[in-house]
């Protein structure tokens, strides 16, 4: 099987095609809640949540046009956002009033919030390493 | 909008995600077969944005609507994206899109009958 060098084509499609739907996930929620649900003392989760849709907007972005060095930075930040919210929604759950993507380690999404990150992580390293 | 109508759709596609899985396994370009079925995923989506759209003009439930048309909308656009891309895509992981998008469709069913009942968000 030969792999194009780039993240977008090969298994990247599928990534990119998985990162897509998140971004459109959060940010939708993002704006809906923006829109519709905001009050002063649940801000929090909605601030979380509009950042979580940039962070993943940018990383669709990325990979789908080969940005290496934007794809790490963006997927490192999703990695640390979703360890830091997952045990600070475990540790106090007044401060997360209202569900975000990355509550409980993205538990209302199969955990699949928590397991995208190693991929793709994973997947620049590998397409990293073939060809180039 | 039912208990039926929501799992009998999840329960469609991820027969279909299952097939594009075997595809995906084995080596297969999208063929006539699978698309056909995503063909029949799409025009049952189809139905449901109709249904579903006649459905909350005329509940009596406390629905939110923008955000219940919003889903019917998403899903009705997700097959035909998926099929256009797993067409653009010559390895093995172009049906590996059709995967994802059905098993978005799966969950996407599912929060929607959640919606519909106010149980979620």
């Amino acid at each position: 099987m030969s792999e194009r060098s780039d993240t977008s084509h090969g298994f990247g499609r599928v990534l990119v095609a998985v990162y897509a739907v998140f971004a459109l996930a959060a940010s939708a929620r993002s704006i809906y809640q923006l829109i519709a649900e905001v009050e002063s003392d649940t801000v929090v989760p909605y601030v979380l949540s509009a950042f979580a849709g940039v962070v993943y907007v940018v990383a669709t972005y990325a990979l789908a046009r080969n940005h290496r060095r934007l794809a790490l930075v963006t997927i490192g930040i999703e990695l640390v956002g979703v360890l830091a919210v997952g045990v600070l929604s475990l540790v106090d759950g007044e401060l997360f009033p209202d569900q975000t993507v990355w509550s409980d380690f993205g538990q209302g999404y199969v955990f699949i919030p928590l397991v995208l990150p190693f991929v793709g992580l994973w997947w620049l390293r590998r397409s990293a390493s073939v060809g180039l | 909008m039912t208990d039926l109508v929501a799992y009998g759709i999840a329960i469609l596609s991820l027969v279909v995600a299952a097939y594009a899985a075997w595809h995906t396994y084995r080596r297969r370009d999208l063929g006539n077969p699978l698309f056909y079925a995503v063909g029949v995923v799409e025009i049952v989506l189809v139905g449901l944005l109709i249904g579903g759209s006649i459905a909350l003009a005329s509940t009596s439930r406390d629905v939110d609507g923008v955000l219940f048309i919003s889903y019917l909308l998403t899903m009705v656009v997700i097959p035909p994206a998926a099929v256009l891309w797993a067409i653009a895509e010559k390895s093995r992981w172009g049906t590996g899109v059709v995967v994802v998008s059905m098993l978005t469709i799966a969950a996407l069913s599912v929060r929607l009958l959640g919606i519909w009942k106010g149980t979620y968000v």
